[in-house]
């Protein structure tokens, strides 16, 4: 019975990817329930090297992006003819069942840029699944690895510095590590107010893509915005980094350490709180955050960190976020110290 | 007859009809083989681990419910993670209803095996292991479920955790037996769980052999009914290395068992031994904390028919050794600070009281003084046993 359901579905399958136009995307691959093997299964992109995205799928940028070793990182959001996500509040777009995020990674490489890997979260009608696409060579071809995979690069930063890598693409269980909510696959970029840059939102509203603008309340200032409150820019940060797992529904519910950017109360952001199972990535020091010295605060020790067991985020990073550091230092710093 | 067919039915709807054993061997891409059987693992699989030494270079995860990750053996089949570059411990596990048994975790850069928000976990005969001893860089815990309903640590060994070999953490209904825990700084630790039953273990040459916390600022608090017997608690004396900032960091070292502020905690039946500062510790969550809904008092503790050798010769705390000169060589095995409430002491053996009369006092207003035990010896049995879903027993047998 099981057999012949599954046979089916194979059939409806190849009976729809038939009759639709071969350049559109491919609906009933996102629906399925299987794992496609390669990217171009899905129709996102026109060309086969994934830089002209299909019709309705949507680049987009995030006002403050997650951080992820340097590399390019590309946008796109797919909805499916016929809905709408919906908008509400500075939160997460609701996205119905058949959308898609799309987000290819990369790094320029002798004057362009080279895809390594493009992650695509897939809202199918049983939730949402998260898997990873590794680039050929040839840039023709992007074949799924559900296991990751470490990827040797070598780039420039911003500060100019050459740097060598082993650029880690997630397996498809590390992609839940952050992507999980109560358990649940979920998206974490499209929120409201990590989406107000260049009209961006207003756009969306125009081309259907969501019901409506949402009234964003207190937007996530843009990544290097420096006009913008240091609270508001350090708290942006650890929302966009960190608050995915950090968050009391996250990967990291059991720390208590919560850093959501709606969190109010200073204990939960870290602030003269204890560590519960830090081990030797407290390096030393009491609090996850010692208002007034950085130095003396285990969230910079183990940003600051390279060692698998003590650096965070745990997943997504190999090298040091200087930029990053430099934010929130100058944000516990400025705190008031504890007499 | 009946329940027979009863029993068969079940099994057929929690089975799924096409459960297979994926076999991976040692090996070149051990990583990512082994990885993508887990990833590609369907609820009834065996993923069967052949003998000999896995090297991964990346953390491993299981997020399939009703998978069994078996080994060869906790000696045969040996993950190994010295060349590890990602992930905060060796495996982590994030669905229900697996079981782990028969193979060894080494040398993992952050945890051993993690299992969080994983229900019905079972780790058999697994041994979890630094193996250059300890040292402040190991991982902090070796076997670490956390968040997690129904947890059973059976037959499993520890070795070497800067923090704690068994540590279930914000947990409900747990079995803790038959284990090895030895050279950690804390061999086992119950921590704001609510249901524990730790029996049979040897928890020996580490800093402190057993511990049962609750701490404040943590999600699930309220730690509670938790029974730690027939354990043989022997000779932790292992200086403390665990790295500073963290809780375990101030325990002193030398200890048995410690139960800090928690709520109905039954000790009986143990050996405890050649712990140079106490067999047991009973006392108040010390630091300052602003946790309106914690209590940082031990509330309901109940020791009795235990077997107490020497102890409390090389008391590990501030003052302790004058303290030990006034008792002629040694303090009492048992230790309270004096903040907890409904405390029974039915043991045989002399129980000094630190004298403080509320939680975070500093040691230095103690007022130490022997104080009465139980007059007689009493059965303090008032929490029921823990069982678990008969699966996970099965599991085992």
């Amino acid at each position: 019975m099981r057999l012949l359901l599954s046979v089916c579905a194979v059939l409806g399958l190849a009976f729809s990817a038939g009759a639709r136009a071969p350049e559109q995307v491919a609906d009933a691959v996102i629906l399925s329930d299987g794992l496609p093997r390669l990217l171009s299964d899905y129709h996102f992109f026109r060309d086969a090297s994934g830089w002209q995205p299909n019709e309705r799928v949507t680049p987009y940028r995030l006002n403050m992006p997650l951080f992820s070793d340097y590399a390019e990182k590309y946008r796109f959001l797919y909805v499916p003819e016929g809905e709408q996500a919906k908008a509400g509040g500075d939160g997460l777009l609701d996205l119905p069942v058949g959308s898609a995020l799309i987000k290819s990674f990369g790094y320029e490489m002798d004057g362009k840029v080279r895809l390594l890997e493009t992650r695509v979260l897939l809202h199918r009608a049983d939730g949402w699944l998260a898997l990873p696409y590794v680039w050929n060579e040839a840039q023709t071809e992007a074949v799924l690895k559900v296991a990751g995979a470490r990827i040797p690069v070598t780039f420039t930063d911003p500060s100019g510095k050459q740097r060598s890598i082993d650029y880690g693409v997630p397996n498809k269980n590390q992609c839940k590590e952050c992507h999980a909510l109560s358990g649940e696959v979920t998206p974490i970029g499209p929120k409201a107010r990590n989406l107000t840059r260049d009209g961006q939102l207003a756009e969306f509203a125009r081309l259907g893509l969501i019901d409506r603008e949402p009234a964003v309340d207190y937007r996530v200032p843009l990544w290097g915005e420096a006009s913008a409150p240091l609270n508001d820019r350090a708290r942006g940060y650890l929302d966009v980094n960190c608050a995915h797992c950090h968050n009391i529904n996250g990967s990291a519910s059991n720390s208590g350490l919560f850093l959501t950017y709606e969190e109010s109360m200073p204990v939960r952001i870290g602030v003269n709180k204890r560590p519960v199972a830090a081990g030797r990535g407290s390096g030393t020091h009491a609090f996850d955050i010692a208002p007034g010295d950085p130095d003396g605060s285990i969230m910079i020790y183990r940003l600051n960190s390279l060692e698998p067991g003590i650096s965070m985020p745990e997943v997504g990073r190999t090298v040091v976020h200087a930029e990053g550091v430099a934010l929130l230092r100058e944000w516990i710093a400025e705190m008031v110290k504890k007499n | 007859m009946i329940r027979t067919l009863l029993v068969a039915t079940a099994l057929c709807l929690s089975a799924p009809a096409l459960a297979k054993t994926v076999t991976v061997d040692p090996g070149s891409d051990a990583q990512e083989r082994l990885q993508e059987a887990l990833i590609l693992a369907e609820p009834g699989d065996v993923v069967q681990l052949g003998a000999g030494r896995f090297d991964l270079v990346d953390g491993l995860s299981l997020d399939v419910d009703h998978v069994t990750i078996r080994g060869a053996g906790m000696d045969q089949t040996v993950l190994n993670f010295a060349g590890q570059l990602g992930a905060g411990e060796g495996l982590l596990v994030t669905s229900d209803h697996v079981v782990l048994r028969d193979f060894a975790i080494e040398d993992s850069k952050g945890d051993g095996i993690k299992s969080k928000g994983a229900d019905d976990i079972v780790y058999y005969k697994i041994r979890v292991e630094w193996t250059r001893g300890p040292h402040a860089e190991n991982g902090a815990y070796a076997i670490y479920p956390v968040e997690s309903k129904n947890v059973l640590v059976d037959s499993c060994t520890a070795i070497g955790s800067s923090d704690a070999g068994i540590y279930v953490g914000q947990s409900e209904n747990i079995i803790v037996r038959n284990n090895v825990a030895k050279f950690n700084v804390a061999g086992i630790e119950i921590e704001n769980s609510i249901g524990a039953d730790v029996y049979n273990n040897i928890a020996v040459n580490n800093t402190g052999g057993i511990l049962v916390f609750d701490l404040p600022n943590i999600p699930k608090q309220g730690g509670r009914n938790v029974r730690v017997f027939d354990n043989i608690v022997v000779d932790n004396n292992t200086p403390n290395f665990a790295p500073e900032g963290n809780i375990v960091a101030q325990v002193p070292t030398g200890m048995g068992v410690m139960v800090m502020s928690h709520y109905d905690v039954e000790v009986f039946g143990n050996r405890l031994a050649e712990n140079g500062t106490g067999n047991i510790l009973i006392v108040s969550y010390t630091q300052e904390q602003n946790d309106p809904n914690y209590n940082p008092k031990p509330i309901g503790v109940r020791i009795f028919e235990n077997d107490h050798g020497r102890a409390g010769y090389k008391p590990a705390f501030p003052g302790g050794d004058q303290l030990k000169a006034a008792f002629g060589g040694a303090i009492p095995p048992i230790i309270e600070d004096g903040t907890g409430e409904k405390i029974l002491i039915g043991d045989d053996v002399p129980v000094l009281s630190m004298g403080l009369t509320k939680p975070g006092q500093p040691l230095t207003e103690a007022r130490p003084a022997l104080v009465a035990g139980a007059s007689e010896p009493f059965d303090g049995r008032q929490l029921k046993p823990v069982t678990l879903p008969q699966a996970m027993e099965d599991a085992v047998r």
